[in-house]
């Protein structure tokens, strides 16, 4: 465990160490540095605060360009805007360099709540372009020179900015039970050169563009997902992923909530990942308060996260075959499935929503049933993937569908951030569980799947192949688990240190962090989950231009997207 | 009085049998003629056994609601496997998630899309109430706030079981109703209500301007 979290403390250094985070930069002059009161210097600093450095607004984007080109931060990690209410609305950019794992973090922080501007990174990063948006969604600030200035997840006649501590949400925004106006046309806020802002008008499809709606309530979209497509014949042209349909304000409910309260929501984000998302937010809790949590609960959250990983794996492959039409291996899925459920019952008393993890360890101790389960589950289950392989996997017209379509290459999957099984069916080794290992996956041997085709099949082949290795780290964990508490004593009340925190866990689909700032208090100043879903969208258009319309259902099921972490 | 019998569950082991017996007390109100009833009752035997529901599934109560269609908990024995992508063609509405006040007016589309006779099952504290959800500025508390809900299913998911014996009081209800010559909707359909509110807004709107 200490080797653990010293490895988490190292990368962190790796990260202050950069030049980007080197301190005392001029900007924090501004009025930008004007931070809450100095934290009460805790005894030891927590391993995963941030300490993001100050950049003004104006020389925001030459920085990020500065990052971006010379060094090598290829990858958005996550964008998070802050309401700091007096002192401004700030954005937070943490990047990442793919090959060294180096991390920066900036901060720009704008004062001017009438109409705050910051420099738009969509040049650079193509996720940047769907987080400022939402960023804009919720803030109202508006990134000059992004093409693409809509909302993200409110309706186009919402009035206000959710997120703003100021806003009368409730008051301005009745239900309306109108049908939602999609407009035509989309602003891009343009810096002239005397520093006014222009409003430009863009055309978001073509004059002759033939364009169809699919969803929000369509089988296999997984969800309320709502796709406007323009096609020509029958290829696809542009799509225009219409997101917030099931847009829950988990984040902005947190902020009310107390932090033991907040862990309920996190199962209801990305419900087949209900695990390893309350483990994400559970850990940062406990290293930002400096908690060690007991090296059973390490091992029985890590055997958890890959029971959780394998029964996402398999939904994954019953709706996929659902979808192209081969019901037979939707049932064999779901049968399997069905054995995950069990033991999951037996221990934390919920099929899908689990409500496991704690701060401080887990729900209750591990069923005296469990170790056999598992361990029958095992060997039935490499039986079976054997047999999913022969129903579908070579199936010829499955094969046809999915060999060569939708591909994305590694640039694409990086630039676009998408994590998770559909970054490494590009060839990116993005495993979070190799890369920075947490909980008890230091101590497991595991191959890391990669593949280099980027295609659907490649896709669909990683998450079979990613459900062995899981066998893999569950056989080796299994035997022994060690003897401790399953839970740590926690005070009644938890409070957590002034500043900004950030963890996170290898997902199902990717990796999946929480951000959360504190001011001291009992619940989050501010909560933000890094959505595995939502770079998985945005990559839609890119991965989908030019194939066929049919071809939108095999590509959506291979990358693989649950909309409730997509809209949270 | 008319009780619908559903195989293997007595009638007494059902919950609120009080409202379901009024709801049947209502439906007889007028009498019928013999003749007819008969008819009605072979129909509805018939309708209650082959209830189509629609594919509608938002969040986590979705999962479920596929775990019930698969092998296991097999949907089909009662005669609901048959679920429609299309409203047009579904005779039940399974509200399975949470609504956001985005996604509502879409449910009410869908809602008025399908053909009478029609129902609607809510299904999990979220499509009740907003579930753990309901303090949030972007989520319906409650489907019955736009359409009429004929069963509820409470749960955070409901359990499978529930789901089924959800839906074996729906077929409580279809097997006690009149399809000739009478409507059978009682609730009061509260978009309707709504409806009446937001014309009455707009009205005030335009004296003022
Ligand atoms: S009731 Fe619970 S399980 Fe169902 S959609 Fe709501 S949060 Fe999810």
């Amino acid at each position: 465990m200490s080797e653990d979290l010293n490895k988490t403390a190292q990368s962190q250094q790796a990260a202050s160490a950069t030049p980007a985070a080197k301190p005392a930069a001029p900007a924090a002059a501004k009025p930008a540095a004007a931070r809450p009161a100095t934290p009460a210097a805790p005894a030891k600093p927590a391993v995963n605060e941030m300490k993001p450095k100050q950049v003004e607004a104006a020389k925001l984007h030459d920085e990020l360009k500065r990052l971006h080109d010379q060094e090598g931060m290829d990858f958005l990690l996550s964008l998070t805007g802050v309401d700091r209410e007096d002192d401004g609305l700030a954005v937070v950019y943490q990047l990442e360099n793919t090959t060294t794992l180096k991390q920066a973090i900036l901060e720009c922080v704008v004062t001017d709540r009438e109409n705050p501007l910051v420099p738009s990174a969509a040049d650079l990063w193509n996720i940047a372009c769907t987080y400022e948006r939402e960023v804009y969604d919720f803030y109202g600030i508006k990134f000059t020179g992004h093409p693409d200035m809509r909302r993200l997840f409110m309706r186009e006649d919402w009035v206000g900015y959710p997120f703003r501590k100021d806003d009368e949400t409730e008051k301005n925004n009745p239900l309306r039970m109108t049908n939602e106006p999609l407009s035509d046309t989309t602003t891009e806020y343009v810096l002239t050169e005397d520093g006014k802002v222009e409003a430009v008008e863009h055309a978001i499809f073509q004059e002759d563009d033939y364009v169809i709606n699919i969803g929000p309530q369509h089988p296999s979209t997984h969800g309320v997902l709502h796709f406007r497509v323009a096609l020509e014949g029958e290829r696809i042209r542009k799509i225009d992923p219409v997101l917030g349909y099931i847009h829950r304000g988990v984040e902005k409910i947190s902020e009310k909530m107390t932090y033991p309260q907040t862990l309920a929501l996190t199962d209801r984000l990305d419900y087949l990942g209900a695990m390893q998302n309350r483990h994400a937010l559970c850990m940062c809790i406990e290293q930002a308060m400096g908690v060690e949590v007991s090296d059973r609960v390490q091992v029985i959250r890590t055997i958890m996260d890959e029971l959780q990983r394998i029964d996402s794996h398999i939904l994954f492959f019953s709706c996929l075959c659902q979808d192209l039409g081969a019901t037979t291996a939707f049932l064999y899925g779901f049968r399997d499935r069905e054995k995950i459920l069990d033991i999951f019952e037996e221990t934390c008393g919920g099929r899908l929503i689990l409500n496991y993890n704690t701060i401080g360890g887990v729900m209750a101790d591990i069923h005296p049933n469990f170790v056999k389960r598992v361990k029958e589950f095992i060997p039935y289950m490499r039986k079976n993937i054997q047999e999913y392989h022969d129903i579908f996997t070579g199936n010829v017209i499955f094969q046809n569908r999915s060999k060569g379509v939708g591909v994305l290459s590694k640039e694409q999957v990086i630039s676009f951030g998408c994590t998770g099984g559909t970054g490494r069916a590009s060839g990116w080794h993005n495993d979070l569980r190799k890369l920075r290992p947490y909980a008890a996956y230091d101590r497991v041997q595991f191959n890391e799947v990669t593949r280099t085709e980027g295609d659907s099949f490649a896709r669909y082949m990683i998450r079979l192949d990613e459900i062995l290795e899981s066998l893999h780290i569950i056989e080796q964990l299994i035997d022994n688990i060690p003897e401790g508490n399953f839970r740590e004593k926690m005070k009644p009340i938890i409070k957590l240190p002034v500043g900004q925190f950030y963890s996170e866990v290898e997902g199902s689909r990717g990796r999946f962090g929480v951000y959360i700032e504190s001011k001291g208090d009992k619940s989050p100043y501010r909560l933000h989950y890094r959505s595995t879903g939502l770079p998985l969208v945005a990559v839609m258009d890119t991965a989908c231009k030019d194939n066929m319309i049919a071809d939108l259902i095999t590509i959506g099921g291979t990358v693989d997207y649950v909309v409730p972490d997509i809209d949270r | 009085m008319k009780r619908a019998k559903i195989k293997s569950i007595p009638y007494e082991e059902f919950k609120d049998n009080e409202t379901y017996e009024k709801l049947v007390e209502e439906l007889n109100a007028g009498g019928a003629n013999v003749i007819v009833k008969k008819l009605d009752d072979l129909i509805d035997w018939g309708r209650s056994n082959s209830l189509w529901p629609l594919t509608f599934a938002t969040s986590c109560c979705g999962i479920e609601f596929m775990a019930v269609c698969a092998a296991r908990y097999d949907i089909a024995r009662f005669g609901f496997e048959v679920t429609r992508n299309s409203p047009r063609q579904a005779d039940v509405i399974l509200v399975c998630g949470t609504i956001t006040t985005k996604m509502a007016p879409v449910l009410r589309c869908l809602y008025d899309q399908m053909a009478d006779p029609k129902y609607v099952v809510a299904i999990g504290g979220c499509s009740i109430s907003g579930g753990p959800f309901n303090k949030s500025y972007h989520v319906l508390n409650g489907v019955d706030k736009i359409i009429p809900v004929d069963v509820y299913v409470p749960g955070c998911p409901p359990r499978p079981e529930s789901f089924l014996y959800g839906m074996m009081q729906l077929q409580r209800i279809v097997k006690v109703e009149n399809f000739f010559g009478t409507t059978n909707r009682k609730e009061k359909d509260p978009y309707k209500v709504e409806a009446e509110i937001k014309e009455e807004h707009i009205y005030n709107q335009e004296e003022q301007a």
